[in-house]
């Protein structure tokens, strides 16, 4: 490493460099030692793998629908088919591959690791929360094969339990399925956060990764029960008419979107949470600084949590709300809006008087700062009670999701699995062509849906199959950027994959971060650390890392 | 709306040139654009704010030209600071957008009103003067318009983006949204709400005419009944008139001048009598009895479709005496053995 280097990275000398002889890869061999493990590291990695695959095929729907939007004309598929490319593009990015993506894997991976534990809680129910996540998937494609379902990821009643004769049943039961592998993950998580910390390590000595699992576990564990009786009463609706959602036997059909969005809304930031964490620890250890205002943004994560639960109704303005409590979720709205804009300038200030360096996973939160910006503005657009009449239901609405979503959480998503793939596999990723990924990401996302932000106003309603012919420039552009976007998603997967028997070896610390999980081996031993650490120092405590790299060098020496 | 309205005109021919820009057609749509381009604002100076500094601090503090970070813990002022704008500019979008939506959601005492009734996949309008409409809808400039919507199956929403105006169709339920337009043109109109098969084709052209057009288009288009007289038919075959004869001592309550007025229950509960009251009075009588009389009303759920109760409640809108109701009783009653109550009534 030569000495004004623009880079933080420290790799241990490749020509003898091995990787540790003993590791949590290596412990077992065989399919079943990882099919029965309870390790919390094997089941991140069976996650990862899972929710990969399911990426890459909610990825396909996309592709599809952008293909067909190309045109105004309807030509490529039938509208049924259409329907059913939003429905499944919906459902799998959303229930199979955003709520449990980044906690079902780095926070799997690493929460126990960072609080100098072995492993959670509930190691067992940790792997029992897998299997039944792989049980809500295939009963997902089971319906996709079987000739798909198109209610729209939403399941709107009376749609949904009168007038479609797909496979809404199969596709609610696996969504009943899947959400309590996330109520199992969030239980675990609360209860090894509270109870398995290691010696000395406070509550404000914990990563913000940490803080942001936890405010994110309780939403799961809250919210998630929610959607479970919405599906069972769309399935009972289906099966015996009982009537809830049926205005013609007395029902409410607006009760079902009171209870789907109870929970919806709470899910963006159990999507959107843990994303923010993995940008708080990849902010800080880039500019070798203690997160500005860390109180401040662990707080902001529990405020996100807490009023995240009482704007629901923000989904149904137009929907002949009270006027009145319609004022009273738009305030909240407001509200629930400040503690993100808090956690941004703070990650903006902790660049501030740092010594900042340019790695990939620095590259992709630059790109999350920028993109989670655009989109929690545009939020506040929609919870402005009489703009959200022209915008909602349009492309805008589409835009702004995708902003907070792909734009946010795929950006720190694939930040943080650049961040600690060295620490998970014990190989670098190659560095060059990963910086590109992450640009080329960026443009092609820039150009998929800026557009549709005009297209929103302009009024282009959402899953819409066909559409007038003036629209066409800009689906046009959006359609090319998408293409762009799909180049910058396919690349990580296949250098990474590469990386895995040609990457460099990494060492214990790479990055010279300060986070328990870079103290010890790459990859970690099953039992995460020979002999449990003690919490000497605060977080991102810079400072203590160079003293105790000193005095390593000076000890074995 | 603190800007020149000759910059305004400029600024909104030059944006409807360019395609990227819907028209401004209504006299709401000012309003909505003023707010639309403060929240563009907003997020340009956001947006801006973080660019600058992110950038700003990468060149500044990049490793090259400062080796050893400065450990700082934070700062109250700081945090305070952008704690409070920020709230301060979200609190300024909410009362300007819960002022807008207020405006959008209350409906000028001197509106005309139009039904709407959406089903999959196609929307049909019901003028009081008896012109149907599908997929298709002409309303004067000028004059405001307010729409009484209610879906036959499954949630639409009605959508006029360049009027800057959208609202659920529901069903089972009315909704109502109005508009006035302001220049004569035809507009989209969009169902914004996931419907099923063919959402989206169920489109359709709003048709905004001068006064004097519409005046023609009213008079060629008519169908010669009135949405109040269709009503009338429907009152008289399906037999309410037997019990709502107005008589002092009918099994039912007087009809005639009920809207609008404020009916006591023999719940107790006051309720004002409005489109909703009498739809729902007539589909779940045994929830809405006038104080003094008996639960005797069976239910018409499923015996008329939203047409039909659309028609009922114009003509009991318009019924202010019962002579009408009277005479037809005595005419049914002497001509015919029993008044036609046959199944659905389509009108």
């Amino acid at each position: 490493m030569s000495a004004p280097s623009n880079t933080i990275l420290n790799l241990p000398d490749q020509s003898t460099a091995q990787l540790p002889r003993r590791n949590f890869i290596n412990a077992e061999h065989g399919l079943l030692s990882w099919l029965f493990t309870s390790d919390h590291k094997r089941i991140a990695i069976l996650y990862l793998i899972s929710i990969t695959f399911f990426f890459f095929i909610g990825g396909a729907f996309a592709g599809l629908i952008r293909l067909e939007l190309l045109t105004p004309q309807p030509d490529l598929v039938s509208s049924d088919t259409y329907n059913k490319f939003f429905t499944m593009h919906g459902i799998i990015m959303i229930f199979l591959f955003l709520v449990p993506s980044v906690p079902a894997t780095l926070g799997n991976f690493l929460i126990p690791m960072m609080i100098g534990a072995r492993d959670l809680a509930f190691p067992k129910i940790n792997l029992l929360s897998w299997y039944l996540y792989v049980i809500g998937g295939t009963l997902t494609l089971t319906a996709l094969v079987l000739g798909g379902v198109d209610t729209g990821w939403t399941f709107t009643a009376p749609l949904s339990t009168h007038y479609l004769n797909t496979h809404v049943i199969t596709t609610a039961f696996a969504i009943f399925v899947a959400g309590f592998s996330s109520v199992f993950t969030g239980l675990n998580f609360i209860v090894t956060i509270h109870r398995m910390r290691c010696p000395g390590m406070t509550w404000f000595r914990m990563p913000l990764f940490v803080w942001a699992h936890y405010a994110a576990s309780i939403l799961m564990v809250l919210g998630t029960p929610v959607l479970a009786i919405a599906m069972i009463l769309i399935v009972l609706e289906r099966l015996v008419g009982i009537g809830v959602f049926d205005p013609t036997k007395g029902g409410d059909p607006l009760l079902f979107q009171h209870l789907f969005w109870f929970y919806s809304h709470p899910a963006v930031y159990i999507m959107i949470l843990p994303g923010m964490g993995v940008i708080s620890e990849v902010v800080s250890t880039f500019s070798r600084k203690r997160i500005f205002g860390y109180t401040a943004v662990a707080f902001s994560s529990v405020a996100i949590a807490l009023f995240g639960f009482f704007v629901w109704e923000h989904h149904m303005f137009i929907m002949g709300v009270s006027n009145y409590s319609a004022l009273i979720f738009s305030l909240l709205t407001m509200l629930v809006a400040v503690p993100s804009a808090i956690k941004i300038f703070n990650w903006c200030f902790t660049l501030q008087m740092g010594s900042i360096t340019f790695e990939t996973p620095m590259l992709y939160a630059f790109g999350f700062m920028g993109l989670f910006t655009i989109g929690g503005l545009t939020g506040v657009f929609l919870g402005s009670l009489g703009m959200d009449i022209q915008l909602t239901e349009t492309y805008f609405i589409v835009a702004h999701f995708h902003f907070v979503m792909v734009g946010g959480m795929l950006m720190a998503f694939l930040a943080g699995v650049h961040f600690w793939w060295p620490k998970m596999t014990g190989r670098m990723y190659p560095e060059s062509l990963s910086k590109l990924a992450a640009v080329v990401t960026f443009i092609g996302f820039i150009l998929t849906f800026m557009p549709q932000f005009v297209l929103g106003y302009l009024g282009m309603p959402r899953r819409y199959h066909a559409y007038p012919p003036e629209f066409q420039v800009l689906n046009v552009l959006s359609t090319a950027g998408a293409t762009i976007l799909g180049i910058g998603y396919l690349m990580p997967m296949i250098y990474l994959a590469w990386s895995l028997k040609y990457g460099a070896i990494a060492g214990n610390n790479p990055w010279q971060a300060t986070g328990l999980e870079w103290q010890t081996q790459s990859p970690p031993l099953t039992e995460n650390f020979t002999e449990i650490p003690i919490m000497d120092h605060e977080a991102y405590d810079y400072d203590w890392l160079e003293h105790k790299t000193a005095d390593e060098v000076t000890h074995v020496a | 709306m603190g800007i020149s309205p000759v910059l305004w005109q400029f600024l909104v021919k030059w944006l409807n040139a360019s395609a990227l820009f819907p028209r401004e057609a209504s006299t709401i749509a000012p309003y909505m654009d003023s707010l639309y381009f403060f929240l563009i604002a907003i997020t340009l100076v956001g947006v801006f704010l973080v660019a600058a500094l992110l950038v700003t601090f990468s060149i500044r503090y990049r490793k090259a030209v400062h080796p050893v970070a400065t450990q700082v813990e934070g700062s109250t002022l700081l945090e305070a600071t952008w704690t409070i704008i920020p709230l301060g500019l979200f609190l300024i979008c909410f009362v300007w957008g819960a002022l807008l939506y207020f405006r959008i959601y209350t409906p000028p005492a001197n509106s005309s009103n139009i039904y709407i009734v959406g089903k999959q996949w196609m929307w049909k309008a019901e003028h009081p003067g008896g012109q149907h409409e599908i997929n298709a809808l002409h309303v004067p400039v000028g004059q405001p318009i307010q729409l009484t919507m209610i879906s036959q199956d499954v949630f639409h929403s009605f959508s006029i983006p360049e009027f800057r105006i959208k609202r659920e169709v529901i069903p089972g339920r009315y909704s109502t949204v109005w508009f006035e337009a302001t220049t004569p043109g035809s507009y989209h109109l969009f169902c914004t709400q996931y419907c099923g098969t063919n959402h989206s084709a169920m489109i359709g052209t709003i048709t905004a005419l001068s006064p004097a057009d519409y005046k023609k288009w009213t008079e060629q288009s008519t169908s010669g009944m009135s949405l109040a007289q269709n009503g009338e038919r429907i009152f008289a075959s399906m037999g309410c008139n037997a019990c709502h004869s107005g008589n002092a001592a009918a099994r039912g309550p007087n009809l005639a001048g009920v809207y609008g007025s404020r009916l006591r229950l023999t719940s107790g509960a006051e309720v004002l009598v409005n489109e909703a009251y009498l739809r729902d009075a007539i589909l779940n009588p045994s929830q809405h009895v006038t104080s003094g009389y008996t639960p005797i009303m069976p239910t018409y759920q499923g015996q008329i479709s939203e047409d039909g109760l659309i028609d009922l409640v114009e003509y009991l809108k318009n019924l202010n005496t019962n002579d009408r109701v009277q005479q037809t009783l005595t005419t049914s009653q002497s001509g015919q053995a029993a008044p036609q109550a046959s199944g659905v009534v389509k009108p």
